[in-house]
């Protein structure tokens, strides 16, 4: 087994659920998911179809269980790994970034302190050499003037600011994975546009893998190589990014699709998917989108339906593909 | 002192917009801005003002009263007892046990003592036990409110680690909290460090739910869940991360406990279970002063009169920091 063929992160049959009154809820109902160094994966859903629970639960931040599942990265399995040994992955070798830019900053902490809070911890720098680093990291990350921001607070900066600063921290020791847990949800549309590019730069520049987790297909259509879309906790299909957009086989992704607003047509009344997504705690025995589906026929409601392929590395969690 | 840098060409590559007025605007620091609006208080900077001078006058009166003979609150001087304030000192003295400036300020008490000489000690002594009881008790109760609240969800047998704490607290909170420091105390031997030490240990109870409030609610917070994703120790989470930030509520029922202990302290030695008599505090002074009501009224005047003052004062500069920390009535600049 060579070292470049084996997958950087490698999460098998992952299931998380949450501790509740009437008993376990399942966000996550056992998924696959490969990422090889250096690429750019893409993992879209609703709220609440457990994207990311699947994320936090890389790096075990979340508050439910990992039930079943595996996640490898590096030779380890991150589900098992003793807390120590998890916080030198964490933030070292995996970095993250947030939904919430303007909560993720501590308030009384100013941004070169927190920056160089990650620097002494990881890599064990002096004062002197993590302030350095930190302003070369600011820069890097496109924040004018960063001498003045070392030494200013959080709610000094403006909100795309703060997510630059975000991913300055994230980046800050190389990790060879970057999570981003929606990381232009809270940003303005110009800002998000500046926000990916410069995450897109800086993934060129280190050779780091990205796990997007996004709602937005146009952000997947324009950063990520490779799409998985979630549903109720499962994934209900996943290909290349020119594969799932050209021809979508699933019902909810091909609904999804259709749900995006085409500006050449402005007057068509916007599609939208009936009804909602299934609560965890009451998800049918078959597949989970059918009561929603209008291709639905006799085998959803009685059976998951697995992931059949529909053509090269793509597939799609439909009886409808059925070979 | 930062110098305004341009924004590098990368950083103009890379569509960075230009330094907003705001952004770039003076740096404050948090401590800075709560300076800024405490300062508009005048009641809390008259508090301020007041407890500054009798930090001053506490620490100046115990090196007086420690080196300078003259000075000692414990000298007897009979043929001047219980002579008004601003009185002279007679003739009849031998020369070393003459006050200094043959003065006595706050007069004399029964056994001529010079009430001047005896509060400046007390002073010391009232705001030692203030702060050292009130640090005891911030110990106490930031670290079992501290624990509640991060540590709460884990079970310790059929209890978690919060149901425990927080209703071993209620229990605490339950006793009459003078009488038992009063039974304690009578049980003890009448030292000062152990009024110290029961005063903090029977008051930390408000400052324990203060913190927990404060941590069940910076737990949840996006910053914390970023800090544990940089991998930072737990310990480096509260101590450096939640702490400061649950700070503020802390601070000003710091304030108006050490007060509270100030007070709980002259009540004890107004009832005789307080520091060892011939030590000076403000509560034996009252104490003494007691039998003389009408015959020399300065006796029990002045030290009820610096007890009412100093509490007042802490109580005011609590009022203001509370204020001050209070995002809704903080004001912006000006």
């Amino acid at each position: 087994m060579s070292e470049a063929a084996e997958p950087l992160l490698s999460i098998r049959e992952l299931r998380v659920e949450f501790a509740t009154d009437a008993g376990p809820v399942p966000a996550v109902r056992g998924i696959d998911l490969q990422i090889t160094a250096g690429e750019t994966v893409a993992l879209v859903g609703e709220s609440g179809s457990g994207k990311s629970v699947t994320a936090m639960s890389v790096m075990r931040l979340t508050e439910g269980q990992i039930a079943a599942g595996s996640i490898h990265f590096q030779g380890r399995d991150l589900a098992s790994v003793p807390e120590a040994e998890l916080r030198s992955i964490r933030g070292g070798q995996i970095g993250m970034i947030f939904q919430e830019p303007m909560t993720s900053l501590n308030p009384v902490f100013t941004i070169g302190r927190q920056i160089e809070e990650v620097l002494v911890l990881h890599q064990r720098l002096s004062g002197r050499a993590a302030r350095a680093q930190a302003l070369e990291l600011l820069q890097r990350v496109g924040i004018p003037a960063p001498e003045r921001r070392l030494t200013q607070y959080p709610h000094e900066l403006s909100g795309g600011m703060k997510q630059r600063v975000m991913l300055a921290i994230a980046i800050a020791c190389r990790p060879r994975l970057l999570i981003a847990d929606e990381p232009t949800t809270a940003l303005d549309v110009t800002i998000q546009a500046q926000i990916m590019e410069l995450l897109r730069s800086l993934q060129r520049e280190f050779g780091m893998a990205v796990l997007l987790i996004t709602h937005d297909l146009g952000v997947v259509a324009h950063f990520a190589e490779r799409v998985l879309v979630m549903y109720a906790g499962k994934i209900v299909e996943q290909g290349s990014v020119r594969d799932v957009f050209k021809r979508a086989s699933h019902p909810y992704t091909q609904a999804l699709l259709a749900a995006l607003p085409d500006p050449l047509k402005p007057a068509k009344r916007l599609e939208a998917i009936p009804g909602r997504v299934p609560s965890p705690s009451l998800l049918p025995r078959g597949c989970a989108f059918c009561a929603r589906c209008a291709y639905a026929f006799e085998p959803c409601p009685d059976r998951q339906p697995p992931l059949y392929p529909v053509g090269d590395a793509h597939s799609a969690a439909c009886f409808l593909r059925q070979p | 002192m930062s110098i305004p840098v341009d924004p590098t060409p990368e950083a103009l590559a890379l569509g960075a917009s230009h330094p907003d007025a705001e952004a770039l605007g003076l740096a404050e620091t948090p401590a800075q801005q709560l300076w800024r609006t405490f300062r508009k208080d005048r009641l809390a900077m008259l508090g301020l003002y007041v407890l500054v001078a009798l930090v001053i006058v506490a620490l100046l009166g115990n090196l007086l009263t420690g080196w300078w003979v003259v000075f000692d609150p414990a000298t007897v001087r009979l043929p001047d007892k219980l002579l008004p304030p601003l009185s002279h000192a007679s003739s009849a003295l031998s020369k070393d046990l003459r006050p200094p400036f043959e003065a006595y300020p706050f007069g004399t008490d029964e056994l001529g003592r010079s009430v001047f000489a005896r509060m400046l000690q007390g002073s010391f002594v009232s705001l030692s036990v203030g702060i050292v009881a009130v640090s005891i008790s911030l110990g106490i109760g930031v670290t079992v409110g501290g624990l509640a609240g991060f540590y709460g969800q884990r079970k310790i047998g059929p209890f978690s680690v919060d149901t425990l704490l927080m209703r071993f607290t209620d229990v605490v909170l339950c006793f009459p909290t003078f009488f038992l420091i009063l039974t304690v105390v009578a049980l003890l031997p009448p030292s000062i460090y152990n009024i110290m030490i029961v005063i903090g240990i029977t008051s930390w109870m408000s400052t324990a739910r203060f913190v927990r409030a404060e941590f069940l609610a910076l737990r949840e917070q996006d910053f914390v869940t970023a800090a544990k994703a940089l991998g930072l120790p737990e310990w480096r989470i509260i101590f450096r991360h939640m702490i400061p930030n649950a700070l503020a509520p802390v601070l000003v029922s710091a304030t108006i406990n050490v007060a509270h202990a100030i007070l709980t302290e002259s009540a004890l030695s107004f009832l005789g279970f307080g520091v060892r008599p011939p030590y000076a505090t403000w509560g034996n002074i009252l104490a003494d002063g007691r039998s003389y009501i009408f015959d020399a009224p300065w006796l029990f005047l002045i030290p009820g009169a610096a007890i009412l003052l100093v509490v007042l004062s802490f109580n005011l500069v609590g009022e203001g920091l509370r204020d001050a920390l209070n995002p809704k009535l903080r004001k912006r600049a000006g």
